[in-house]
């Protein structure tokens, strides 16, 4: 297949990786920030294969890991309403809130709809003019345009039984975090390349200046994911701290500003709790207060919601790459995912997932 | 900012055991597993030998005979390349296929939404005929049921089966051996993928069509042609959890490599964009077979003539026996553990 097989080519994953093994002295800690990074990596088996030397780290951009416990709880409570039309992004159907998951709703009676975009949300609106129909509005910023849209369109055209529950998070904001922690063992970062295809990656210079660590970003196919390696690799060895684009077919340096003008329209930074890392300054996006009457947590008066964690899941320390997936004394034994105890182990972007399905091997041998 | 502390920072209580019933129960995967040996093994299955076939083996004055039933509820009715009433015989045809029997004669039950236009059963009984007519089989009974509007989704039907083993065949999911190729009948992931784009109007450019056909003819001509040990129909979960299922079965290792699994280019693209993999992805016209290392090229190349394996190829093999295990050698020389389905299929974010 174009654009996907020549990514994938044996004979160039061999050379990028004999390059890697001839550049590296040292041992290194690199973080791919994007949980489609950490899948592919294992999806492939390309962990394995890197020199010895090289620890992958996986990083917090998993968006179904850390939207936090109190949005899933408000999803619940609002899509359990009879007169509600709850649409969301399938991978988070099966994320635990404080005591059930959005299947159960669904399966209670509540009327849960996966959509592919939140564009399909608004027409399902307009054909159920009796219905009030709210969309789940999670992810990065690659999420954030689409989903911005869909509330601009909303609003120009007039549909009134349409809604957002927003959480959306910031990759920049947590990077930092990731850094500023005293916990932090990342010495270079492989940036989430389809984050930077929307916002550029003219965020990153301060960052890399400032923690004196490189920032490449990388694409998510085999060839991709190692060009960004050696990238980070080479900096890492000659004792630099730059910002590189390894994925240049996709991002550029400013990004797609017609998406990032969107969202700067509908949305502004806000503070954002991530589940099982806490609250990050201004790492969220909310909606501006032009746009409040699209707000499904003022027109649901969800308010406050208790919330309880429990000190099973490590996800905390797993988002933050502090632990791996199998230093968890719960994984692939109390912790599946059929019946996950933590966020990671349920998306198609979380680590323990992604241990789960591919490396199980780590616990069974 | 402050300094966060992340150690002790913890994910969610653990999800309650659901007290209802989801969907993910039906996928085929680890749920329905733990629904029936959890629910219905235990109450219903005490006097049933558990082989937990395709079908099961039920034996009368010393003839073997396969008896198998399975209930289709698929929206839309009418697919790309199918609709529900070719996919309800076909579906029993091959499960009884799996055993290695001769299907020959089949059960109807229809379930009917009051308001179901008799144009629309008219079509689907047709499609019936015509299927069973390929197979090569007879529906010898059937029956009836309305439920008021709301009670059912327009139309939902059981079929049940049952067929004839003949002498010397010993085919099961337990019966994998050491060293016997496995052998896919062509390209999977086709049947969900085209339900799929129909169902939520995806509106992909290339036409996909379900690959649902009748597959009788098929394991009989490779029945003759060498030694078979395991045969399979990958419905719901697709061809990993088939796999995962038989390495359970007959508790061996098995190994992929997955440069050679067939997959349409158009199923790879919608994969690649909605965050599937066809090894997941139901089929409802292939079969997976296990086949003795020595006549597995002549078994192929029967395959390969017949209308339903034309794109039939050799995806792996099993490696030793002791350790239930399916491993993926990937395109890129890496190596990864494969796994079943674990709920319901869902499409990824970004």
């Amino acid at each position: 297949m174009k654009y996907v097989d020549e990514y994938r080519d044996p004979a160039q994953v061999k050379a990028l990786l004999g390059e890697i093994g001839r550049v590296v002295t040292h041992p290194w800690k690199l973080m791919e920030i994007c949980g489609g990074q950490t899948h592919a990596f294992l999806h492939h088996g390309l962990d394995d294969m890197l020199p010895g030397g090289i620890e992958l780290v996986h990083g917090p951009g998993c968006p179904v890991c850390v939207t936090p416990l109190e949005q899933i709880d408000k999803a619940l409570m609002i899509a359990a309403r009879p007169e509600v039309i709850f649409t969301s992004y399938g991978d988070m159907l099966r994320v635990p809130g404080s005591t059930v998951d959005l299947f159960n709703v669904r399966a209670k009676g509540g009327d849960v709809r996966v959509v592919y975009s939140p564009l399909e949300s608004l027409k399902i609106a307009q054909a159920n003019p009796d219905k009030r129909v709210v969309f789940f509005a999670i992810g990065f910023e690659t999420t954030a345009p689409p989903n911005a849209m869909a509330v601009l369109q909303a609003r120009q055209r007039g549909i009134k039984n349409f809604s957002v529950l927003v959480s959306h998070v910031c990759v920049p904001p947590a990077m930092e975090a990731v850094l500023g922690s005293k916990h932090n063992r990342v010495q270079a970062f492989l940036a989430a390349g389809h984050v930077c295809a929307v916002m550029g990656y003219h965020e990153y210079p301060p960052l890399a200046e400032k923690y004196k660590v490189p920032i490449v970003i990388t694409g998510f196919e085999p060839v991709d994911l190692l060009r960004g390696v050696l990238a980070a690799v080479k900096q890492l060895e000659a004792g630099k701290a730059e910002v590189e684009n390894a994925y240049e077919r996709a991002v550029t340096f400013e990004g797609n500003q017609p998406a990032q003008k969107v969202m700067g329209t509908v949305f502004q930074p806000v503070d954002r709790k991530w589940r099982g890392i806490g609250m990050i300054p201004q790492s969220g996006l909310g909606l501006r207060p032009e746009f409040e009457s699209l707000d499904a947590e003022t027109r649901f008066s969800v308010g406050e919601i208790v919330t309880q964690e429990s000190p099973l899941c490590i996800a905390g320390e797993i988002l933050q790459g502090l632990k791996k997936p199998p230093q968890c004394s719960a994984f692939g034994r109390k912790c599946m995912p059929q019946s996950p105890l933590g966020a990671p182990m349920v998306s198609a972007e979380g680590a323990c997932s992604a241990y789960y399905k591919y490396h199980r091997d780590v616990i069974y041998g | 900012m402050d300094d966060l502390d992340f150690i002790g920072y913890t994910c969610p209580v653990p999800i309650r055991p659901t007290d209802t019933v989801v969907l993910g129960h039906g996928s085929g995967g680890t749920l329905s597993r733990d629904l029936l040996n959890r629910l219905f093994l235990p109450e219903l299955g005490k006097a049933a030998p558990r082989a937990l076939d395709d079908s099961a083996v039920v034996v009368m004055d010393g003839q073997r005979y396969a008896l198998t039933t399975d209930s289709h509820v698929v929206s839309p009715l009418f697919f790309p390349g199918g609709d529900i009433g070719r996919l309800a015989i076909c579906g029993t045809v091959n499960d009884l296929a799996m055993s290695g029997a001769t299907p020959v004669a089949l059960t109807c039950g229809f379930v009917l939404e009051e308001g179901l236009s008799f144009d629309i059963l008219q079509q689907v009984v047709k499609s019936m005929q015509d299927a069973a007519k390929e197979a090569g089989v007879y529906i010898a009974a059937g029956d009836t049921k309305v439920v008021q509007k709301g009670g059912a989704d327009k139309l939902f039907i059981n079929t049940s089966g049952i067929g004839k083993i003949n002498d010397g065949i010993n085919i099961s999911g337990a019966n994998a051996k050491d060293g016997d190729v496995i052998i896919v009948s062509g390209t999977i992931g086709d049947h969900g993928i085209a339900v799929l784009s129909a169902r939520e109007n995806l509106g992909f450019e290339t036409k996909l069509e379900s690959d649902v056909a009748p597959l009788n003819r098929l394991v009989q001509a490779m029945m003759n042609a060498g030694e078979i040990h395991v045969l399979r129909d990958p419905t719901r979960g697709g061809l990993a959890t088939s796999l995962v299922e038989i390495s359970e079965q007959s508790n061996v290792t098995i190994e992929l490599d997955e440069t050679t699994l067939p997959v349409k280019p158009a199923v790879k693209a919608a994969c690649e964009m909605l965050g599937f993999d066809p090894l997941y992805v139901a089929n409802e016209g292939k079969l997976v077979a296990f086949v003795k290392e020595n006549d597995a090229e002549k078994i192929l190349g029967v395959m390969k003539k017949n209308n339903y394996g034309g794109d039939a190829a050799i995806i792996g093999k099993v490696i030793g026996v002791g350790k239930a295990q399916v491993r993926m050698r990937t395109a890129i020389g890496g190596t990864r553990w494969v796994d079943m389905l674990p709920g319901e299929m869902l499409p990824r974010i970004c």
